[in-house]
């Protein structure tokens, strides 16, 4: 049975209870890391109150980006960027609730009218296993702490601005006002003090769940299978899976429909997989440039 | 009724049309279904951030580039004239692109913290490093050919720059491909041969400019080869990223840059093969004609990468078939 079979049958669950075999931080030179951090995101228990959001702009001193109404639903906010280190995104679409509480009865809809499921996910940096922001960054602003998450050094960037098209999620933003790039840190001044990042603590639901990356991924992986169990067979774990593109996230999802419906790439690759690839191309092209050049030289030399 | 699929942005495939009653809308398959595809039609990128500065600096690094290797051909071989504008050249457009990198950072005043580390997986600080040997070079080489100083340095200055002209000429390919953005990476295999096909026809348009005819001869046989390599790269490169992507290259204001540069590039080299052997000022046109082809392709590649990253469809629909989906 290939991966993607076994995706789609368990929703990711074995993927996710695949042993961590890459340690970033270890990789990156940590000599005794403590254990890689990250965040599960479940957005089966979202309810769309974007206090993750308020959270996050308050602690790191987020700037406010506009005040627009953007017709998509409840989504002010449009996207991750620079100024926004969390997203919430609804998404509605007309089809039964699969989780409709037996006390509720009936459903109170007018007759005929279509029944409405509200998506909501709270979206934030991936702080992937193989992360291309880091790799491509060219003065070390972007670096891999001890707890495997990515984070950038304001006093180091220079704003070359490089990682906001590396980031196959379109996570990282270059900041107007003071022109160097900005992300989540996964609160790297609050999980050093044992505390919770921000988001997670505003949480009311525990949608956004903070913890070891193993525990967390082991956890996700009982959830989908209790939410299969339920009847929910659209549930599926995204970003779980070590073997995937990235290497797998640090931050991961468990999702109730396909990742673009949610703004996210249903298969991304860290772009610097295939570098020595594009290395040797334009070697190769510079080699043929200099050959190239050289031969218009043979012949006849001027009168 | 779904706010999301009334909607969408303007320029996204809005798909089948809501019913009038506000019941579903019919399926309309070969449209696709924006609400499937995306969220609200909006990107899965964040775009690049960089503006003119980059086309520009990739059109001047690979004139420069090119430029280097073309003056070495000439000094060796000697045609003094040729040799003396194509270093001239090489020079100016170098320190130009520096300015405009330079410019083109969010915090100009940190330039020097490229230079703190030297990293392999970033092509912009392999770059960094390939323009920080190839400038001194490229100065020393138009120096020393001006005033007659040193000879010995300017001719070791000469073939230096001729080595890392190629490198900067190319490495730029690297840069943009080593991104997320469809229309680059995908073609990470192609883009460097179009950026040294572009910077061949930029060098030889500078050498049928500034030089005699009767020194020119080496550039008017490169404007031939240059021309040819970067419309056979360029075909391959449209090839190369498959249908939906491609569209970044054929449609908009980049699929008019890149007609135009095509058509420049054929109108210029056949000048050049042409009445430029002989008369001065076609020589002349047929360059400038090369140089803003080459200008045009780069152009065309910039804003079509921008195009690729903007658009949901380019990120998710490649991913989505990859997955079998």
């Amino acid at each position: 049975m290939s991966a993607l079979e076994v995706r789609h049958v368990d929703g990711g669950a074995a993927a996710a209870r695949k042993p961590l075999r890459v340690d970033p931080a270890r990789d990156a030179g940590h000599a005794d890391p403590p254990p890689r951090m990250g965040f599960f995101t479940d957005t089966s228990i979202c309810i769309g109150c974007k206090a993750c959001e308020v959270a996050c702009k308050e602690w790191n001193g987020v700037p406010e980006d506009g005040l627009d109404f953007k017709a998509m639903s409840f989504d002010n906010t449009g996207g991750l960027d620079s100024e926004s280190w969390r997203h919430v995104a609804f998404v509605e679409q007309e089809r039964p609730l699969p989780l409709r509480h037996p006390d509720l009865g009936p459903g109170t809809e007018a007759e005929g009218a279509p029944e409405i499921r509200w998506l909501m996910a709270s979206d934030v940096c991936k702080h992937c296993t193989h992360a291309a922001c880091l790799d491509v960054c060219p003065t070390g602003a972007l670096f891999r702490t001890e707890y495997g998450t990515v984070v950038v050094q304001e006093d180091v960037c220079n704003g070359c601005g490089y990682c906001v098209p590396a980031c196959p999620y379109g996570v990282i933003g270059r900041r107007e006002a003071d022109g160097l790039a900005h992300k989540c840190t996964l609160c790297y001044d609050r999980i050093g003090d044992g505390l919770e990042p921000a988001c997670a603590k505003a949480c009311p639901t525990d949608s956004i769940q903070f913890g070891e990356l193993a525990q967390l991924r082991a956890r996700a992986a009982g959830r989908v299978e209790e939410l299969h169990a339920a009847g929910v067979a659209d549930a599926r774990l995204y970003g779980a899976d070590p073997d995937d593109g990235v290497g797998g996230d640090g931050a991961f999802f468990l999702l109730l429909d396909e990742p673009e419906v949610y703004g996210l790439p249903p298969d991304p690759v860290v772009t610097t997989r295939d570098l020595p690839r594009m290395w040797r191309h334009a070697a190769l092209a510079g080699a043929a440039l200099l050959a190239g050049v050289t031969a218009t030289f043979a012949g006849r030399r001027p009168a | 009724m779904s706010a999301q699929r009334e909607r969408l942005p303007a320029g996204i495939a809005s798909g089948p049309a809501a019913r009038s009653d506000g019941g579903p809308p019919a399926p309309d398959v070969a449209a696709g279904d924006p609400s499937r595809d995306s969220y609200y039609g909006r990107p899965v990128l964040n775009a690049p951030v960089w503006t003119a500065d980059i086309p520009a600096y990739f059109f001047l690094g690979g004139l420069a580039g090119g430029s280097s290797v073309l003056a070495a051909g000439a000094h060796a071989t000697r045609r003094p004239l040729l040799a003396r504008r194509a270093k001239l050249g090489a020079l100016g457009a170098i320190a130009a692109s520096l300015g405009l990198l330079i410019h083109d950072l969010g915090r100009p005043a940190r330039f020097l913290n490229m230079l703190r580390v030297l990293k392999p997986s970033s092509p912009m600080s392999v770059g960094t490093w390939i323009l920080t040997a190839y400038v001194p070079a490229a100065g020393v080489a138009a120096a020393s050919d001006v005033t007659g100083l040193l000879p010995g340095l300017g001719g070791a200055a000469t073939g230096g720059a001729a080595l890392l002209g190629p490198a900067v000429a190319t490495y730029t390919a690297a840069l943009i491909a080593d991104t997320a953005v469809p229309a680059w990476h995908d073609g990470h295999r192609e883009l460097p041969f179009v950026f040294a096909g572009s910077a061949a026809s930029a060098a030889a348009g500078l050498g049928l400019l500034a030089a005699p005819t009767r020194e020119a001869g080496p550039a008017r046989r490169l404007a031939t080869l240059g021309a040819l390599a970067e419309l056979a790269a360029s075909q391959r490169l449209e090839q190369r990223v498959g249908a939906v992507v491609s569209g970044a290259y054929r449609e908009g204001v980049p699929g008019r840059l890149m007609t135009l540069s095509k058509a420049l590039t054929a109108a210029g080299a056949l000048g050049a093969l042409g009445p430029g052997r002989r008369s001065r000022r076609a020589a002349a046109a047929s360059g400038a004609a090369l140089l803003a082809a080459s200008a045009c392709t780069r152009f065309a590649i910039f804003h079509a990468g921008m195009a690729s990253a903007r658009d949901p469809r380019h990120t998710v629909l490649p991913q989505r078939e990859r997955l079998g989906r």
